[in-house]
């Protein structure tokens, strides 16, 4: 009985949210859809009460549910991540909601319950905990997708998104079927202790079958098709969410299924990872420079980056996975910035979202457009930026473990990508002022300057905090 | 070969043997609604291999959950559906060499996958677990259901929670104007709410 308490104890952030979730629907049907911004707010401060939960309770180890669950640095480092990320998006998509008079108090409860699903992702320590905790983060999604039903377009991008992400979850099934039956369990070490012995071509196989199924949720070539209709789709707020929590959780899971369990057929998987990391970056780059909506761009731009933090992941090991973490967690910081720019674009009649609709933004919103044009300079990769050492780390890890091609390939295509991002800049600072925006709203005022800050050389002294604890979080694996 | 063994061996080759070609009717049936019934037959078979398999409780899930609710519920979307084979059967020879070739690519993967069928040590010593002693299935099931994998129960139940709001924030609509019951108001309704008594002078209207 002991042990079950102190289960319970650790899965507290979890089990609280859940709870939190499933009050705060009671209380919305009770007060009906007036509630739904003042729900919003209690949301993100749960989740922000949870970040510090777990934030308090890093650097400990310890399994609960017979191993079911595993709760290390790594695991720490992803929640964090997600839980502030999610509470932002809530925080910062509360106006437009409001504004496009979609608010419920539904999509709170959705987003709280795809980062319960999320957390238990990136503890998952058995191949049931990965699929139930990819599930519940998965159907959430698709739900808020398809949330504004007024919309023929986000109607379409949640039917899409629910038709592919089904696909892309029996696959993972059949591969976890796979391993299962040559295992002969779903435990991560038992499972790390049958990958060791012989070559055993049925987990391979079911490897391979797994990591497609997850490379969809991380929009990797060639799963990535569901990416820019979905992006574009979907109302902003959503977008925001896709482009950021998800992406962590799911890079985080991987991470720890490849260097955890099979960390012994490491030969095998390099090559699949590879093979998806040129793809992405290759795509993601040519497939972005003909964009004319700023969703679609970030689409593009996050299947990119995702080839990028895939060169970490082949390389493999503690470096590979510190570089990872690392970069993942400037991409996290950036996209949210970027998205706070995106939610900003709003003018009398309603939102816009056509590129060209920024034109002149230097002259209309000084501001907006200094925090624009310093986030997508970042994440272009341009020194002396804070992006720029993001991608550096990775090369390192690459180049430390003999990807030296690999290496030289993501470092040529980042000058493709540097030119579409760089038009965007062009366009803010050098066409003619078009309508000007409305004031954006604190929160988002806020969020995009605080990202962009971070990405200047001046704020150079709190990227060793972080590369610290990346590297504290991929020790964890070893 | 006496009896006891005969026995089952015959049970496994009917079984599997009706399980085979009735699946093979499932797609190669022209109604859909045979379809289904073929299905429905199909689950049956394999019920009974899983029976002979000494998991009766997975049997009689599939028979009870398959057979009585998903089957009986894809039967009633096939009726009511208008489904027009000959139109359905279009694009059927533009698809073919796309999913033909498909086809031989996981025929292929089955075929080395099978070639090179060797269990690890340990899924070998997990296969030779005993079942629990001294209790049937649902008895080994009750015991580790709600302790061992409690965990599972919950988060399988939250991901049904998502389900079920998102079903409901999807579809249901507040339409303006439509007159709903209000048990409380319409108890509480005396007849001064409902009539107005109007002193109306003759030759002229209200």
């Amino acid at each position: 009985m002991t042990s079950f308490v102190s289960n319970l104890v650790l899965i507290a952030p979890e089990a609280g949210l859940a709870i939190t979730a499933l009050v705060l629907l009671v209380a919305g049907a009770v007060r009906g859809e007036r509630a739904g911004g003042l729900i919003s707010w209690l949301s993100a401060g749960a989740l922000l009460l949870a970040a510090l939960w777990v934030m308090r309770d890093a650097g400990s180890s310890a399994q609960a549910f017979n191993g079911a669950l595993v709760f290390d640095q790594l695991a720490s480092f992803a929640k964090i991540a997600v839980l502030i990320s999610a509470a932002l998006v809530l925080a910062m998509g509360n106006r437009f909601l409001r504004d496009e008079n979609i608010i419920k108090y539904e999509y709170a409860i959705l987003v709280l319950l795809a980062v319960v699903g999320m957390m238990i992702m990136v503890s998952a320590n058995d191949l049931l905990s990965l699929y139930v905790g990819l599930e519940l983060q998965s159907l959430s999604l698709y739900v808020l997708a398809a949330f504004n039903r007024n919309s023929l377009r986000a109607s379409e991008a949640g039917l899409k998104y629910f038709v592919l992400g089904g696909l892309a979850s029996g696959l993972l099934l059949y591969g976890i079927s796979l391993i299962y039956g040559f295992a002969g369990t779903t435990r991560f070490d038992g499972v790390a202790a049958a990958a060791g012995g012989h070559m055993n071509m049925g987990l391979v196989i079911g490897l391979v079958f797994v990591l497609s199924g997850l490379a969809f949720k991380i929009s990797a070539v060639p799963f990535h098709m569901w990416t820019p209709d979905v992006y574009e789709g979907a109302p902003t707020p959503v977008t925001a969410f896709f482009a950021t929590a998800p992406k962590m959780a799911a890079i985080a899971l991987i991470a720890r299924l490849l260097n955890g369990p099979f960390a012994d057929l490491a030969g095998q998987w390099q090559q699949v990872v590879i093979g998806l990391s040129v793809l992405s970056m290759t795509l993601g780059y040519f497939g972005a420079i003909m964009q004319r909506n700023i969703k679609r761009l970030m689409a593009y731009s996050s299947i990119a980056n995702m080839g990028y933090a895939l060169i970490a992941m082949a390389a493999g090991g503690v470096v590979g996975v510190s570089a990872l973490l690392l970069y993942m967690g400037l991409y996290l910081i950036t996209t949210l910035g970027l998205f706070a720019c995106i939610l900003a674009m709003r003018q009398g009649e309603g939102m816009v979202e056509r590129i060209d609709d920024l034109a002149g933004l230097s002259r209309t919103r000084p501001g907006l457009a200094l925090s624009f044009s310093l986030l997508m300079m970042s994440i272009a990769g341009l020194p002396p930026l804070a992006g720029f050492f993001g991608k550096l780390y990775i090369f390192m890890a690459a180049v430390d473990q003999g990807l030296l091609w690999l290496a030289i390939y993501g470092a040529v295509l980042s000058v493709v990508g540097a030119f579409y991002y760089l038009r965007v800049v062009k366009i803010i600072w050098f066409d003619d002022p078009g309508p000007a925006f409305v004031a954006p709203s604190a929160t988002l005022s806020l969020t995009a300057g605080a990202a962009a800050f971070f990405m200047l050389p001046g704020a150079l002294w709190l990227l060793p905090a972080l590369e610290r604890w990346a590297q504290a979080a991929a020790a964890a694996l070893s | 070969m006496d009896l006891p063994t005969l026995l089952p061996a015959v049970a496994f080759y009917v079984f599997a043997a009706s399980a085979v070609l009735f699946a093979f009717m499932v797609v190669s049936a022209r109604n859909p609604v045979r379809s289904v019934l073929f299905l429905i037959m199909t689950f049956f078979s394999a019920a009974g291999l899983f029976v002979l398999m000494g998991a009766e409780f997975l049997g009689m899930v599939l028979i009870m959950v398959y057979v009585g609710a998903v089957a009986v519920l894809f039967l009633f979307v096939v009726m009511m559906l208008d489904i027009d084979n000959v139109e359905l059967k279009q694009g059927f020879a533009d698809y073919m060499p796309l999913g033909g070739l498909l086809g031989a690519i996981l025929a292929v993967e089955l075929i080395v996958l099978g070639s090179s069928w060797a269990f690890s040590d340990t899924a070998q010593s997990a296969r030779l677990a005993p079942m629990p002693e001294g209790g049937d299935n649902l008895g080994a099931f009750a015991g580790v259901l709600y302790t061992d994998y409690a965990f599972f129960i919950e988060a399988a139940g939250l991901v049904l929670l998502v389900a079920m709001s998102g079903a409901v924030v999807l579809t249901s609509y507040h339409k303006k104007g439509v007159k709903r019951q209000n048990i409380g108001e319409q108890v509480a309704r005396r007849a001064e709410d409902g009539v107005t008594l109007v002193d109306v002078e003759p030759g002229q209207g209200i």
